[in-house]
């Protein structure tokens, strides 16, 4: 990596990770019907690869468990998430590979909103309206470059 | 002679106008045979040598060079000479002339008698004359030859040409592209370093020439017949490049230069020669580039995308600061080393400071590889590290930097630990050793568990440096330990501390034997009136179970803790409801504990002898202590407890016994299982303790279940001996057993029986078999032990097996649990660890002698009974190993999917979970049916999960043509109510949208 090529942000504070979701009785047990709640969207998507660093969006904090909503019943997902600095250039492709993972794991029943949480980023309007926006998202995984980009930030990494 | 001169001369006419190839084989032949001489073919050759046409003179040439290569070893030191003066002359010739001149001079370059000052002549005339790299591929290869040859041979008078020969040699290879020819390349240059050759002043061409490969960028074509990888040349190159000092001044900015690559395999491969070049250099060598050395090792390490490269960045840092630290002992050069350790501790202390931010890692891996390089960098970097760390540690709050830091700390013991194994110097933590201490037991006493688990880690890795810690240390900790135990819930808190007390008692029994031990027999033994706390203190006595099985590791300590446990078991059992309770889990850890003390210890004779003398006799006691009492009808209290948790009880005991028999291989098991034998058959029971027992007892022949299950101890004591120890009575014992399998009709009771049986029969000596009569309870057991074994009896047994899958009562029962048991990997008795007769491949050889068996079987089976041969056929290929699944299962598999296809969800799961790893080249059948959307709608949701997982692994083949319909299917399981499946359809789904997709696979 030549000295053009620096980071935007090199030494960001380390989050730990949160263990994996406790089995329990009832979800061994066939007939009860298991809700998708938040913990389960939050375990999708915190394992998604920073385009930059070696981490998780999990350990960058750039997506915490408090800021996953969802309605199983309504059939909608609200997902803020948190650029680790202001001017983070990578944000949108942050939501875009959020929002790329969500509809490959969601039932098409749902309604997906992600959204940069309100006061964290420079030009947090646009990039909400780009991520909003239908036509665009499709049109950007149109794009093999771009596309390749988000699967690599959505394909598992041995940890 | 005339007519020797005629032949040859007719070869050669044949052979150069008549263009037989063949014709050099005859003349060659012919040399051999001594019909004409080497110079007289050459007089043959005349006239075809001074033709005036080149390719006349090309073939002439030609065949005298393919005579040679056959005849080379036959040659005197006279026609060796004349040749070479030939051949050098030669190469003045026309172009086409140099082929087979090349080739004839590579062929004489193996004579052994070379005449003095040849091969130097013939070298110049080489270098001479022609230009390498005009040449064709194979015919630069024979000048590669040529120059490997001599320098095996005559060394010393190439050396004699000084420099020149290297220049020579730079000349020819400069440009060589073909990766075969490199290989050759390398190694030349490689023996003009390693050989001591002087470079001269060609060094840095010979440099030059070289390193412009670095780093190879090489992809074999596919179908490469040459078999030339990436990693030979890397190899090859390496070798060259780090072969010498000289090349220091030129290697080390190149490494740096290309360290700022983009390419992961050119860093890589720098990192890595970078380490392997130091270990050669000293500092002077170095000492120029050590800042932008230590910049390009550290943007690697600090921004590094890939762990390999991150673990090359720091053995390239180790082997550096080695290398510094080597040229401190002989020279006045203590300033380079600690230059260079004052560059990382400016980047890196700083960044120790901040444990929460992402660099605080990377700066400490850093400092501990420079650390582990030797222990003048240790001393500098701890007397550096160390106080501000602990000054950290003691000014932070929070418990997540606290343990961060604690950790850091525990990565520079174990780094420093790595470095001092040799010398005997004292520890480089000794001047930190107070405030060491001081950190570690203020942790422990910190109420956040993943801190005082860090701390247990820390507090090993400081008893671990020889002599630091003193005595009086060593006895707080245990304190310590002993106070955490007692208190402490969390269970992984537990559970480090155990490990940790393992860890001092392994270094320290004397002071566990004094403080541990005492304190956890005393707590254990203490009475809890309070039924509210009765609960907490069941806890405490759970750990301190398994805490005093952690530390038994030296004899010593388990002559000590053993006792403690035996005495835990006699209160069981004797104690009455009001006075001592151990409850029946306590009993079962004790025993468990029992057995893990048997696994861990040490293997000596000391501990042998306890176990078989005190442990076993004792346990064998209780057991039969208990099962009289269920018998007289006297059960009180815990005894009751104990028989109904008999099982476990036994099998612990059992495990003891197999432990132990790797052991002492003759005598104590010996007698231990000639006593057992004894005691079953004849009811002697004089070795027992407590010997309160009434004489002769029935113990396998008695109707009463709760002795004749005590059957499963006898199994433990004889059937874990070597096949060379024999069973004393065996006869009269098999007999008896066998017996009892038919008739006993308590389950734990004949199948112990017939494991006991089968265990013996499956180590008789050979020859000494009568044919026993079997029922169909004993009979899978019995056919393992003699399938285990190839032996000839085993065809009519398995014919009896395949009969029973007929057998409308024990069809399903026998199918489902004979084959399985029949090819897995038996746990108690039948395998290697209890010294079975395993014969290697035994499931293939059963499978591949039975399946048509099976598959006639199916065929002919009545529509209600074929359920059972389906169950059978996945039970054997679920155990089969992979590489037979793989070539058996195309075959098989429309049967498998008829399997799949039926109503029985056991059978979906074991078929579904052999078809998984085999999905090799998945015919199309099997997609389609797997993509069936009915695969969803099982109602269990373990088979909708094994499904899922099925598709997932389907991924890896090539199956893209399938990817949209499969991606669609998969959306329906997405909405599954139950959690766990979804989980496996958004991995599957994951994985397939992968398939083909940029980025992806």
């Amino acid at each position: 990596m030549s000295e053009g090529t620096r980071l935007e942000n090199a030494n960001p504070v380390i989050f730990q990770r949160s263990g994996d979701r406790v089995q329990t009785a009832s979800e061994e047990d066939e007939d009860v019907h298991d809700p998708i709640d938040d913990r389960e969207i939050f375990d999708l998507i915190r394992s998604i690869n920073d385009p930059e660093h070696p981490l998780s969006l999990e350990e960058l904090n750039v997506v915490e468990q408090v800021r996953v909503k969802v309605n199983d019943a309504e059939s909608t997902v609200g997902i803020e998430f948190t650029p680790t600095i202001p001017h983070c250039s990578m944000a949108t492709l942050i939501g875009l590979s959020i929002k790329v993972k969500l509809l490959r794991s969601l039932p098409d029943r749902f309604k997906i909103d992600v959204c940069i949480t309100p006061g964290t980023h420079a030009s947090e309007e646009a990039v909400n309206k780009q991520l909003a926006d239908k036509e665009r998202v499709a049109a950007a995984l149109e794009n093999a470059s771009l596309l390749e980009v988000v699967n690599q930030c959505l394909s598992t990494r041995s940890i | 002679m005339a007519a020797d001169s005629t032949l040859a001369l007719s070869l050669v006419e044949e052979f150069v106008s008549g263009l037989q190839d063949s014709k050099a084989k005859d003349a060659a032949k012919g040399v051999k045979d001594g019909k004409f001489t080497v110079l007289q073919l050459v007089e043959a050759l005349g006239s075809s040598l001074t033709s005036s046409q080149p390719h006349t003179r090309a073939r002439g040439v030609l065949l005298l060079s393919e005579v040679l290569q056959e005849c080379y070893r036959d040659l005197t030191e006279r026609e060796v000479e004349v040749l070479i003066a030939f051949y050098e002359n030669r190469l003045k010739d026309h172009y086409v002339v140099t082929p087979p001149v090349l080739k004839g001079l590579k062929e004489l370059t193996k004579c052994t008698n070379l005449p003095p000052g040849s091969a130097v002549s013939m070298l110049r005339s080489v270098f001479q004359d022609i230009h390498v790299q005009s040449l064709m591929l194979s015919e630069r290869a024979c000048v590669y030859s040529m120059l490997i040859n001599i320098m095996e041979t005559r060394e010393a008078e190439l050396k004699g040409l000084g420099a020149d020969f290297v220049f020579g040699f730079v000349q020819s290879m400069d440009g060589e592209r073909d990766p075969r020819n490199l290989l050759l390349a390398f190694q030349i240059a490689k023996n003009l370093i390693h050989r001591g050759y002087e470079l001269g002043k060609f060094t840095e061409e010979l440099f030059e020439v070289t390193s412009c490969y670095f780093p190879i960028d090489f992809s074999p074509p596919p179908n490469d017949p040459h078999g030339i990888t990436r990693e030979e040349l890397v190899q090859a190159l390496r070798a060259v490049l780090t072969g010498t000092p000289n090349f220091a001044e030129f290697l080390l900015p190149l490494l740096i230069e290309k360290l700022d690559s983009d390419v992961q395999s050119a860093k890589l491969d720098s990192l890595q020669t970078l380490a392997a070049c130091v270990s050669q250099y000293e500092h002077k060598h170095v000492a120029e580039f050590l800042q932008g050395l230590w910049t390009a090792v550290r943007r690697e390490v600090f921004q590094t995308s890939s762990e390999r490269i991150e673990s090359a960045g720091l053995a390239a840092l180790t082997a550096l600061t080695s290398c510094l630290s080597r040229s401190v002992l002989s020279s006045d050069s203590e300033d380079s080393l600690s230059t260079f350790l004052d560059f990382i501790l400016t980047d890196c202390k700083h960044h120790l400071c901040e444990p929460d931010l992402k660099l605080v890692w990377p700066s400490a891996k850093l400092l501990q590889a420079a650390c582990s390089a030797s222990t003048s960098a240790s001393h500098i970097i701890t007397a550096a590290v160390m106080p501000s760390l602990l000054e950290q540690y003691n000014n932070r709050a929070q418990c997540s930097h606290r343990r961060t830091l604690l950790e850091v700390v525990q990565r520079f013991i174990h780094s420093v630990k790595n470095c001092q194994s040799s010398d005997n110097d004292e520890s480089v933590f000794l001047a930190f050793r107070e405030s060491l201490c001081g950190v570690v037991f203020s942790a422990l006493s910190e109420n956040n568990s993943s801190l005082q688990i860090t701390a247990t880690s820390v507090l090993t890795s400081l008893a671990q440096q020889a002599g630091l810690l003193l005595e009086s240390d060593i006895e707080l900790a245990l304190d310590h330990l002993t106070r955490l135990l007692l208190i402490e819930e969390d269970d992984r808190v537990s559970l480090a501390v155990a490990e940790c007390a393992g860890a001092l008692a392994q270094l320290h029994p004397a002071l566990v034997i004094s403080k541990l031990i005492p304190r956890l027999k005393n707590e254990m033994y203490t009475d809890q009136g309070e039924a509210s706390e009765l609960h907490s203190h069941h806890a405490v006595r759970q750990r301190c179970l398994s805490a005093l099985a952690a530390v038994s590791i030296q004899p010593s300590v388990v002559q000590e803790s053993t006792p403690v446990l035996l005495e835990v078991l006699r209160s069981a059992h004797t104690g009455n409801l009001a006075k001592k309770i151990f409850s029946v889990d306590e009993v079962v850890l004790t025993c468990r504990s029992l057995q893990r003390i048997a696994e861990q210890v040490q293997d000596t004779e000391e501990a042998g002898r306890c176990f078989h003398n005190i442990i076993i006799p004792h346990l064998l006691s209780l057991a039969l202590q208990a099962a009289l009492q269920g018998e007289k009808g006297s059960v009180k209290g815990l005894t009751s407890f104990i028989l109904r948790h008999q099982n476990s009880f036994n099998l612990n005991l059992l495990s003891i016994t197999y432990e132990l028999t790797d052991f002492h291989p003759l005598s104590p098991e010996a007698t231990t299982a000639s006593r057992a034998v004894s005691l079953f058959l004849d009811g002697d029971v004089s070795f027992l303790p407590d010997n309160s027992f009434p004489s002769h007892m029935q113990l396998l022949k008695g109707d009463s279940w709760s002795l004749s299950r005590l059957v499963c101890l006898l199994m433990g004591s004889v059937c874990s001996l070597p096949r060379s120890v024999e069973v004393p009575q065996i006869d009269k014992l098999l007999s008896a057993l066998e017996e009892m399998s038919c008739t006993c009709s308590h389950p734990l009771s004949y199948t112990s029986a017939a494991k006991c049986f089968a265990g013996l029969v499956n180590k008789k000596p050979q020859g000494q078999f009568v044919s026993y009569s079997l029922d169909s309870c004993a009979c899978p057991q019995v056919s393992k032990a003699l399938l285990l074994r190839y032996h000839p009896l085993f065809t009519t047994l398995t014919d009896k097996l395949f009969s029973l899958l007929d057998d409308a009562g024990l069809g399903p029962m026998a199918a489902a649990d004979g084959f399985s048991l029949l090819m897995s990997d038996s746990t108690d008795v039948l395998n290697r660890a209890c010294h079975a007769d395993v014969r290697i491949m035994y499931r293939q050889r059963f499978f591949s002698e039975n399946k048509a068996k099976l598959v006639q079987g199916f065929n002919a089976a009545p529509q209600e009974k074929k359920p059972n041969y389906l169950k059978a056929l996945s039970n054997i290929v679920n155990k089969l190993p992979k590489q037979v699944q793989v070539t058996e299962l195309p075959a098989l598999l429309s049967l498998l999917l008829e399997a799949l296809s039926g109503p029985d969800q056991d059978i979906h799961l074991t078929t579904l979970s052999c078809l998984e790893p085999v999905l090799v080249n998945p015919p199309q059948v099997l997609i389609h049916s797997l993509n069936d959307d009915s695969v969803f709608s099982f109602t269990l949701q373990s088979v909708r999960i094994a499904s899922l997982s099925c598709i997932s692994a389907l991924s890896y083949f090539p199956v893209l043509p399938f990817r949209a319909r499969v991606l669609r299917a998969l959306a329906k399981p997405l909405d599954d109510k139950k959690r766990l499946v979804r989980r496996e359809a958004v991995q599957a789904r994951a994985q397939w949208f992968l398939l083909g997709s940029p980025g992806g696979r």
